[in-house]
């Protein structure tokens, strides 16, 4: 049986400083940070001149470096919702903790929105003069891409070469359901002028089929290992394929059709006989054609446009759901939901696809600039285009064109902003989250799977959290409640 | 910061060709063009000054 997809969302947003010339990334990423976490504590000071701030990250619910290419005196923090908070390879970044649904991980996703919000506004009034604005998309339009992953939790015993050429076609196909849009192109040799809008922010940024890389030579398939679990059991697939999205129904169905595939994959009910021969040259053919007649080549040289694609994985699915159910996906109501939801998007698009335009993104943003052309008599090579593109993105509600863009809500306002202060229920966020609240000055790191604390001993005690469904709420939510120190709650613990 | 002109302009001959992108007959489809006058209304007053300038400005390194 497929495992219980557990999912998570990280986020690297566009950032800029208006009104400051060349203004440093890295140091407005620091200050967007340090300026959220000092709402929450009463001791913050950051030098405005200082273009590698060492601020300590320990001052405020510490938080040492994870990944190996994150460099630890860089602002870095996890948050009382069990997200994290960070400055990544010049950008602000936020990783949604992680979620037992893709609804949850909807709400998460939302949440760090808030959170970008929020932290603009601190940095704003901190700031002489300029204004830090951050933009939720994956390109500059110039050639520079940065990321939105997703995560999902996986068997270890699933065969890698397996995962690889079976989730791939949803790969190159699903960016129909959860492109991004955007206005011309970056593909090396390629023009404005020949694709001057396209399905996804990211597809002209991969390059190769399966790698370890993720900021350059991108691959469509990632093989970090890195399961933040236990790795004798899980895996973690880390997914960097994915377009950031502004549409909620969009970042669901990216989350759940790919937890259903890859629950397929692992129960080895997807099959190998949709295997494309070049993946790479599909996935810019799909996204480079917004009347969807792009042609996927299969390894049996049938060629099958990428709607094709998504009504066969559809079809499977559904088969899945039939004699597997959807268990997997949490409540029996999401899975049924996604697969609904993606009939829906499927049938929108194959025929007129404007009434899907409150669906998904690059259906939403091209509805919008196609009426903004009509209105002021404008090209696609007119620079207003490519502000449009970027303000769809832009976070600010004064700003935002994807707010005014009809787009459907799934979440409501009151989960979002609990969502910010508070971590899901049932993953082992909620122990992270909760012992951050409650316990911040007795703990040293916080981290994927483990958090250490200093009670005062001799040595640092660590509890690790290698379950990622252990540490829920129903497990530890009352020994917290009813501890008053963190002293008190390892005792409890047996830690 | 310059309020744009256009906001104010009406889009007279513009139904035919909305049609175009959204078939809806009737009342729907009428509904949907004033939707759509409304969104551009509201996209011009939020719209960035100097477009040239913001996209040339708007410069990000490469991240993961």
């Amino acid at each position: 049986m497929a495992l219980p997809k557990v999912v998570g969302i990280e986020t690297e947003y566009g950032i800029v400083v208006r009104g400051v010339a060349d203004a440093n990334p890295i140091t407005s990423s620091s200050l967007l940070v340090n300026a959220y976490l000092g709402q929450y504590t009463d001791k913050i000071a950051w030098d405005f001149e200082d273009e590698t701030p060492g601020i300590d990250a320990r001052g405020y619910r510490a938080f040492d470096a994870m990944p190996p290419e994150v460099e630890s005196h860089l602002a870095n923090a996890v948050l009382t919702n069990g997200a994290r908070f960070y400055v990544d390879h010049a950008h602000p970044e936020i990783s949604t903790p992680e979620c037992r649904d893709v609804l949850e991980a909807v709400v998460f996703d939302r949440a760090g929105e808030e959170i970008m919000r929020q932290a603009m506004a601190a940095a704003n009034a901190a700031l002489p003069n300029g204004e830090v604005v951050v933009y939720k998309n994956n390109s500059d339009g110039k050639g520079n891409s940065y990321g939105c992953h997703e995560n999902y939790l996986l068997a270890r015993e699933l065969p890698f070469g397996r995962l690889v050429s079976q989730i791939t076609p949803h790969f190159v196909t699903r960016q129909l359901i959860c492109g991004a849009g955007k206005v011309g192109c970056e593909s090396p040799g390629v023009s404005a002028k020949q694709v001057p809008y396209q399905l996804s922010q990211r597809a002209d940024f991969f390059e190769e089929e399966v790698g370890l890389e993720t900021t350059v030579k991108r691959p469509i398939v990632n093989t970090r290992d890195e399961p933040h679990c236990d790795s004798q059991k899980y895996r973690r697939l880390h997914v960097i394929v994915g377009d950031a999205n502004m549409a909620e129904v969009s970042t669901f169905l990216k989350l759940g059709t790919t937890s259903i595939l890859l629950a397929m994959i692992e129960d080895d009910e997807l099959g190998d006989d949709l295997s494309l021969h070049d993946p790479v040259c599909d996935i810019r053919a799909v996204s480079f054609d917004p009347t969807l007649r792009a042609l996927v080549t299969l390894k049996d040289r049938r060629k099958m446009t990428g709607l094709e694609m998504q009504w066969e994985l559809l079809r499977r699915a559904r088969v899945y759901q039939e004699t597997h159910g959807l268990e997997c996906l949490g409540d029996e109501s999401i899975g049924k939901l996604v697969l609904e939801r993606w009939q829906e998007a499927l049938t929108g698009l194959e025929g007129d696809r404007f009434t899907v335009s409150h669906m998904i993104d690059w259906v939403a943003k091209e509805r919008v600039l196609h009426a903004f052309q009509e209105r002021h008599d404008i090209g696609w090579n007119d620079a207003k285009m490519r502000v449009l593109d970027l303000q769809y993105h832009d976070v600010r509600p004064e700003r935002s064109v994807s707010a005014r863009a009809g787009l459907e809500r799934l979440t409501s306002d009151e989960d979002v902003d609990r969502a910010v202060h508070f971590p899901p229920l049932t993953t082992r966020a909620y122990f992270r989250g909760r012992c951050l609240d409650k316990f911040a000055d007795d703990i040293v790191t916080a981290n994927w799977d483990s958090l250490v604390f200093d009670t005062g001993h001799n040595s640092l005690r660590r509890v690790p959290m290698m379950e990622p469904l252990r540490g829920t709420e129903a497990h530890v939510g009352r020994l917290i409640d009813e501890s008053d120190t963190a002293n008190e709650l390892l005792r409890k613990l047996g830690a | 910061m310059t309020e744009r002109t256009q906001k104010q302009k009406p889009a007279p001959e513009k139904s035919a060709e909305v049609e175009e992108v959204a078939p809806v007959a009737g009342k729907q489809g009428e509904k949907i063009k004033a939707d759509l006058d409304d969104l551009l209304d509201e996209i011009d007053s939020v719209l960035e000054d100097n477009a040239e300038e913001f996209v040339k400005s708007y410069v990000q390194k490469g991240g993961q």
